[in-house]
């Protein structure tokens, strides 16, 4: 049986339990098994994990082991691996082999983590369900046929189904937090700019941010100790200093007082996910926390603005796709117009080139003020409901997402429906708020998520108010049974 | 503010994108519900309201002007789908 979380796996490597060539071994043998029904992975990097454990043994041997040190990992296809295929989930970059490596995936190198694979994703991390992947959708492991949520949904299926015990993800409007949800993970969406964008490819600018996917939070802090920082190389990386993510996990509750935003308690909300809420608003009223209903009045008005803002920028970052330098170029172009129309609508799929036509009419000449500016002012809007309010509480306390995982191909047809989806996740990404899903509760055998939002570079109270709960209850603990 | 399929046209060919016939009343009817969608944003007197565009208000830095990064031409077209003595190719512009 294959250990559950990073935690167990350190301690098992350092105790000699088991090696890193070994382990690692054995989640390859489990994703060869579970991916050709999950699809969790677009690249399996069987030689490299092997070597790298390799490596990591022979540095153990050595006495040089850091933390992370033969620890097996899967990252999102969305970060630039030197050498190894990074598609995005897109047919574009279907054969795209970075030259160099992105700065995340680059210090979990460094820390000596061994990489088992890539996962498959939404095409360029646009979507809330993986169904957008050029790869195929993934399945979500709690019931096959339904989606893992998106657009992280690979990362978050392969941590649920045990094919690894963490992966990393990233995070625009919600592509951690409601594949956490969905999955029943941990997955931490960190302040924008707390991790390097480096090599990250790029969606909207603005708002993307890598983070971790795991069981526990304590994971997630382990994860965070190596993928936050200022990195040079990244012109809206944080300046700010870095901490030990897991030095405030131990530390009491008491006297923390958290907020209910009223708005996300509102109809939307499934009468059963809001019980399962509740009932962990009591947990942490035994451990010594207190509530406090507050109001974030335009929290409406953000998927909106996202739903602008996310394609304008995406717009501009996707026209470097040109058939030229690198990525997809079509057969026999006829001239240089044909070669750019034609690599690029063959290249990117329908839910990508929706939200490049969306964002090219809203900075068009004649509706740039109407749509773009006028969502970047009510981004201000619900960025200063989130700063008064934090001013008042230690952190906010909230659904994840309306409803558990819906089934592939509901709401595949009305992309408006699909948007409705991150109503919960969005505020805070135009905030640019750190926000920590955990999972709370079941609703028929499917995991149910909550959010814990915070202020700026408070991902360790979060870790701690998340840790606190863990130790509490044990819906994390929780796994899928997949025919075992 | 519903949009209309000849400004549908327009839009995809500033983003270079082909729209076939086909397709065409498909995309606008999609394009249409976002449009509506969104819309509800101008329910919002934002007149005194700044525009947000980083979310930590950064600004943005800048570096000594010096010479950091080496010559690697060879690595970034090895990846090129067409090139010729470290140049791009594409088809002929000047006739």
């Amino acid at each position: 049986m294959l250990p559950h979380t990073i935690s167990e796996i350190i301690s098992g490597l350092r105790d000699k339990q088991f090696s890193s060539r070994e382990i690692t071994q054995d989640y390859l043998t489990r994703i060869k098994r579970l991916n050709p029904e999950l699809n969790c992975f677009i690249t399996i990097t069987e030689d490299l994990a092997l070597s790298q454990a390799e490596q990591a043994d022979a540095r153990r041997n050595a006495g040089e082991a850091s933390i992370l040190n033969g620890v097996p990992l899967a990252h999102k296809d969305v970060f630039c691996t030197e050498g190894v295929t990074t598609t995005c989930g897109s047919r574009m970059l279907e054969k795209f082999v970075p030259p160099y490596e992105s700065t995340v995936t680059r210090k979990f190198m460094e820390a000596g983590a061994v990489t088992l694979g890539k996962t498959n994703m939404d095409e360029f991390a646009m979507g809330s369900s993986n169904e957008n992947s050029y790869f195929g959708p993934v399945r979500n492991p709690w019931d096959t046929e339904r989606a893992p949520g998106g657009s992280s949904g690979g990362s978050a299926a392969a941590v649920a189904a045990g094919l690894c015990a963490a992966a990393t993800g990233t995070d625009t409007g919600g592509s951690i937090r409601q594949p956490a949800a969905f999955c029943g993970l941990t997955g931490l969406k960190p302040t924008y700019g707390r991790v390097s964008r480096l090599g990250m490819v790029a969606f909207a600018s603005s708002l993307d941010q890598g983070g971790p996917f795991a069981r526990t939070a304590e994971d997630a802090a382990l994860l965070m100790n190596v993928m936050a920082g200022h990195d040079p190389m990244d012109s809206t990386s944080a300046q700010n200093p870095t901490e030990d993510y897991t030095s405030a996990l131990a530390q009491p509750l008491t006297g923390f007082t958290i907020g209910l935003p009223k708005e996300y308690f509102s109809s939307q909300l499934n009468a059963e996910l809001e019980k399962a809420l509740q009932e962990a608003i009591k947990v942490y009223e035994s451990l010594g926390a207190s509530f406090k209903e507050v109001s974030l009045p335009h929290t409406e008005l953000s998927v909106p603005a996202y739903y602008v803002i996310a394609p304008a920028e995406c717009s501009t970052n996707l026209s470097r796709f040109d058939g030229v330098r690198y990525g997809h170029r079509c057969e026999n172009p006829k001239d240089l117009e044909d070669l750019y129309q034609r690599s690029r609508s063959e290249g990117f799929g329908d839910e990508v080139k929706r939200r490049i036509l969306i964002g090219t009419y809203a900075l068009s000449a004649g509706y740039y003020d109407a749509y773009y500016r006028q969502a970047q002012k009510i981004r201000r809007l619900i960025k200063n409901d989130f700063v008064s309010t934090l001013n008042e509480v230690d952190a906010l306390l909230c659904p994840t997402t309306p409803d558990v995982a819906f089934k592939l191909g509901e709401k595949t047809s009305d992309p408006v429906q699909m948007y409705l989806e991150d109503i919960f996740t969005i505020p805070a990404s135009l905030a640019g708020l750190p926000a920590l899903g955990l999972p709370c509760g079941f609703k028929g055998g499917l995991p149910v998520g909550m959010q814990l939002i915070g202020n700026y570079f408070t991902e360790a109270r979060l870790l701690n108010l998340g840790h606190q709960y863990q130790l509490n209850t044990d819906w994390h603990k929780r796994s899928p049974a997949l025919g075992e | 503010m519903t949009i209309q399929s000849k400004q549908l046209e327009t839009i995809a060919k500033l983003a270079r994108l082909e729209t076939p016939g086909d397709q065409v009343a498909k995309l606008t009817r999609d394009l249409g519900q976002i449009l509506d969608f969104v819309e509800q944003m101008q329910k919002v007197d934002t007149s005194a309201v700044e525009p947000l565009s980083n979310p930590l208000e950064m600004t943005q830095r800048l570096r000594k002007d010096e010479v950091t990064e080496s010559n690697q031409r060879e690595k970034f077209q090895a990846i090129a789908p067409a090139t010729e003595n470290g140049l791009y190719l594409v088809p002929k512009v000047i006739d």
